[in-house]
């Protein structure tokens, strides 16, 4: 029988890529293993690897054909001793998709098969072999598994009772019974797209890293729970936030020469230490917290069915730890004196260093500031962390000429940079945010009324 | 002074209590089990294993009135000797017995011989036995302690059932018999009654069928075997007939009258019709009741209900540190049931990860009578009666390559889908060694396989194992060999 190769996926959220050019023509023969054709998607261009050998016997799609349809009909492979006279009574004209005969170098495991369908009414689908997050298979019953997708579950979303942390159907029965583990909407109605679209692609196999480096030539650390938190809410983050970025330059001085005086003037216990200290970065806080009050539009997280419009600005503030980071919140900052904030900054920020946080101290919040002031960096973008809608990017403050009033002058500039969820904040509303954000920095006494 | 403190003392060395004491020994507790009789209790001595000792004489006896459609003659006749019959059934019981007491040895554990009495929480004192021994008895194991106080953190009651009696119809030892005498007949009776279908009655019937006995079996249910599936019951019911037993069902015996050497039993049907049967012995198999006399458990306060001890789902009483598996711990009163249940209690006890509680619709059932019928899980009416779309798939012995090979073509494999989800409910098998293929179901079960992955298995040809997957595809249209 002729074999059909079709369009691959090489991401399981690819669904047309560019026939960039064959590597072979109609008569050649292939072996398993030979590159045969170049496929471009959006992203990159990625060889296509013959899995049986054969003739080629007929190319079906031109190169340098665009948006092919992924497991449309692309060439037709010959066994031995068949002839191009076979091609037409294979059935494989036209679109008439075929299992993909092809695997590539850099594709990624979509997961769904195993399964084959049998009573109507007991599997509409083949149940797919889900993936945890880590890539790792989930163990489950195959009567959870098929209750789980009766149930619109998330297999992923839920743990196991039985052996070895093996998903049963008590485990389904009592995640329904509590609501829990729903599946995103997306994989529910369409159980046969790849596994929850939504979730993130998986980038190259460990194997497909390591084998560009020499062996012995790297040491293996083993992720640890907060590494793997950053990579999967990153990732999540960068994959389905469309983020923009706005940048704006504040003039530092005055906010110096408060802090300065201010600082001057706290009260002191019987041991000489002052009852604050402030800190730049406590005063970008409050003043990123009061321009979120002064532009509540922009003081909202993304939910796909509504705005979430938010009362307080609740500020969180990444500390860099041995490991990883963590992002404390100050909670309502708009509403507290910068003394206060400072003082709880203080706290947050040692007990983070400790990893003493409480999750209720980490979690949530409205919007957050990265600070790399203190590191020299003149200016960086962040990466905004849900269910935030923004993220403040913040670089040092250094002495850089200006002009003022026409004439060069000198003055203490700190770059900002406000990354956003476009869904939420719109380019104006980010923008319209920094302009309150740079007003309180540049006039920093309206802080403290 | 003999050291009489342990952490786990188990009452009873049944079948639930030697297998809870061994686990226990695993985790390292310092265990200690009072048997006032014989270790491996009722299942080893007068149960399960003596039965199937007495009903393999009776299969090879089947099997030689057979031997003609086989090509085989048998010069001469085969006769049963019933005291080498019964000799046989008490040394393979004798053998297991001894076993248990090896088992008990290599684990350290220590057996005191006596019957057990609460006294306190975590103290017992160990004294006479308050009932008579069931004779012969195999003798005490050496090495054992003896009567005495005893005390551990976690007590394990363990001691099992006894026959149920009727009022009116006491078993007297003579002329009506419980399984005891059933076991161990000093000569061969020419006729009985058998009073009660389940499992011990009907395996008895059996038995005393194939020794040519005139067997009326009487069941007070509309269907032998009352907790089986009604179709399969019913299966049965002609196979077993087709042998010559007889059985009225839906009636009682109502009175016993005893004559020196036979009986008559006053049976009325529920349509109010009476008849007398007169016959050597009447068999009162109506049902087993728990041991819970003479514990001391009044004494402690220990919940009873209906006969048994009331637990949780970990064998907890609501006594603090009193535990109760097995028969004494309520139905089904089955040997794998106490067994499982006393392994779940100590490893509760000892904080294993992973205990769950028993799920009882996945403990199966054999019964040994020719044809045999095993099951788990729910009966179709139990299922419908549950609410459940179901599918149900049948395959009959009499087209299987291997049936019809061993001239056992009669019998039928019915199981029992969710047609919602594929879950298996129930399965429910007659016929030749049915009993060692229901193992196959309750694994799958165990699992939760859906019926995708039982189609998916290979079952080996020619087995009669062939017909359980045939049975699945039946369920979903997709029979082969029918």
């Amino acid at each position: 029988m002729p074999i059909n190769i079709t369009m691959p996926a090489l991401s399981p959220t690819m669904e047309e890529g560019n026939l960039a050019k064959w590597l072979v023509k109609e008569g050649d023969t292939v072996s398993a293993g030979d590159v045969i054709a170049e496929i471009e998607t959006d992203k990159a261009t990625m060889e296509v690897e013959a899995v049986d050998e054969g003739t080629v016997g007929k190319i079906v799609v031109p190169e340098g054909t665009a948006a092919v349809k992924v497991n449309e009909l692309i060439a037709v492979l010959l066994e031995d001793g068949e002839d191009a006279s076979a091609i037409d009574t294979s059935g494989g004209g036209g679109a008439a998709p075929a299992a993909a005969a092809l695997e590539t170098a850099s594709a990624t495991d979509a997961g769904a098969q195993e399964v084959i369908p049998v009573g109507a009414e007991a599997a509409t689908a083949p149940v797919p072999v889900p993936k945890g997050a880590d890539g790792n298979r989930i163990f489950a019953s195959p009567l959870a598994r098929r209750l789980a997708q009766l149930n619109g579950l998330d297999l992923k979303a839920l743990s196991g009772s039985g052996p070895h942390g093996r998903i049963v159907k008590k485990d389904i029965e009592a995640a329904v019974a509590a609501g829990t583990g729903k599946a995103a909407p997306a994989t529910a109605e369409a159980p046969k797209a790849a596994p929850a679209a939504s979730a993130p692609a998986a980038g190259p196999s460990a194997d497909q890293v390591l084998k560009n480096f020499a062996e012995g030539s790297y040491e293996l650390v083993p992720h640890d729970g907060m590494r793997k938190t950053i990579a999967k809410r990153l990732t999540e983050s960068k994959q389905t936030i469309p983020h923009f970025y706005v940048s704006v330059d504040c003039e530092l001085d005055a906010l110096l020469a408060l802090r300065a005086q201010l600082n001057g003037s706290a009260s002191k216990d019987k041991d000489g230490n002052p009852a604050y200290k402030l800190s730049v970065n406590d005063m970008t806080i409050k003043a990123l917290a009061l321009a979120l009050r002064d532009v509540p539009d922009a003081n909202v997280s993304w939910t796909d069915d509504n705005m979430v419009m938010h009362k307080h600005a609740d500020v969180g503030v990444a500390v860099s730890i041995p490991g990883g980071l963590i992002t404390p919140i100050i909670r309502r900052a708009e509403e507290k004196p910068l003394s206060v904030i400072s003082n709880e900054m203080k706290d947050l920020g040692k007990r983070a260093k400790d990893r003493k946080l409480k999750p209720e101290e980490y979690q949530g919040g409205t919007t957050a500031v990265s600070n790399m002031g203190m590191m020299g960096v003149k200016n960086f973008s962040a990466v905004v962390n849900p269910p935030h809608a923004t993220i403040l990017a913040v670089g040092a403050g250094e002495k850089r000429p200006v002009v003022k009033d026409g004439e060069l002058a000198v003055a203490t500039v700190m770059s900002v940079t406000l990354s956003t969820d476009h869904r939420c904040v719109d380019g104006a509303l980010g923008a319209e945010l920094l302009a309150a954000f740079k007003g309180y920095i540049e006039n920093p006494m309206s802080m403290l009324v | 002074m003999a050291d009489t403190n342990y952490d786990v003392i188990i009452i009873g060395s049944g079948p639930g209590g030697y297998v809870t004491a061994i686990r226990a020994a695993q985790l390292g507790f310092k265990t200690a089990i009072v048997e006032r009789e014989h270790l491996g209790g009722i299942c080893l001595n007068w149960g399960c294993i003596p039965t199937k000792a007495l009903l393999r004489s009776a299969e090879i006896m089947d099997h030689a009135n057979h031997a003609k459609g086989f090509g085989l003659t048998l010069d001469g006749t085969m006769k049963a000797d019933v005291k080498d019959v019964v000799a046989r059934s008490r040394g393979v019981s004798a053998r297991l017995n001894g076993g248990v007491g090896f088992l008990m040895k290599k684990n350290k554990i220590d057996v005191i011989w006596g019957e057990a009495k609460l006294k306190k929480p975590g103290e017992i004192v160990v004294g006479k036995p308050s009932k008579p021994a069931v004779e012969p008895q195999h003798p005490v194991p050496k090495g054992v302690k003896g009567e005495g106080t005893y005390t551990a953190k976690h007590i394990i009651v363990a001691t099992g059932a006894r026959p149920r009696a009727l009022p009116g119809i006491e078993p007297d030892g003579k002329l009506i018999w419980t399984y005891f005498e059933a076991m161990k007949p000093s000569k061969m009776p020419k006729s009985l009654v058998v009073m009660g279908s389940g499992a011990i009655g009907i395996e008895f019937a059996s038995f005393y069928r194939s020794m040519g006995v005139d067997v009326t079996v009487v069941e007070l249910m509309p269907n032998v075997m009352p907790v089986e599936d009604e179709e399969i019951s019913k299966f049965a019911r002609k196979a077993l007939e087709k042998r010559g037993l007889k059985i009225i069902t839906e009636a009682k015996v109502t009175k016993v009258d005893k004559a020196a050497d036979s009986i008559t039993a006053h049976v009325e049907t529920k349509d109010g019709k009476t008849s007398q049967i007169k016959a050597d012995h009447l068999i009162s198999a109506v049902g087993v009741q728990g041991n819970i006399e003479n514990l001391g458990l009044e004494g402690l306060g220990v919940k009873t209900d209906r006969g048994c001890i009331v637990i949780d789902g970990y064998g907890k009483t609501n006594v603090p540190g009193l535990y109760a598996i097995g028969d004494v711990a309520g139905p089904p009163m089955l040997a794998h049931k106490a067994e499982h249940e006393g392994v779940i209690c100590i490893e509760k006890i000892a904080g294993v990860d992973g205990v769950h509680p028993m799920d009882h619709r996945k403990i199966p059932g054999c019964t040994y009578c020719n044809p045999q019928v095993a099951s788990v899980g729910l009966t179709e009416a139990k299922a419908k009666a549950d609410g459940r779309e179901i599918r149900v798939g049948r395959y009959q012995f009499n087209a299987n390559g291997k049936a019809i090979a061993l001239g056992e073509d009669n019998g039928m494999i019915k199981v029992i889908f969710d047609k919602k989800t594929g879950e298996l409910l129930g399965a429910h098998m007659c016929g030749a060694e049915v009993t060692e293929l229901i193992q196959g179901f309750v694994v799958a079960m165990n699992l939760e396989t859906t019926e995708e992955e039982l189609m998916h298995t290979i079952f080996p040809h020619p087995t009669l194992s062939e017909m359980m997957k045939e049975s699945v595809l039946d369920a979903y249209g997709r029979v082969l060999n029918a």
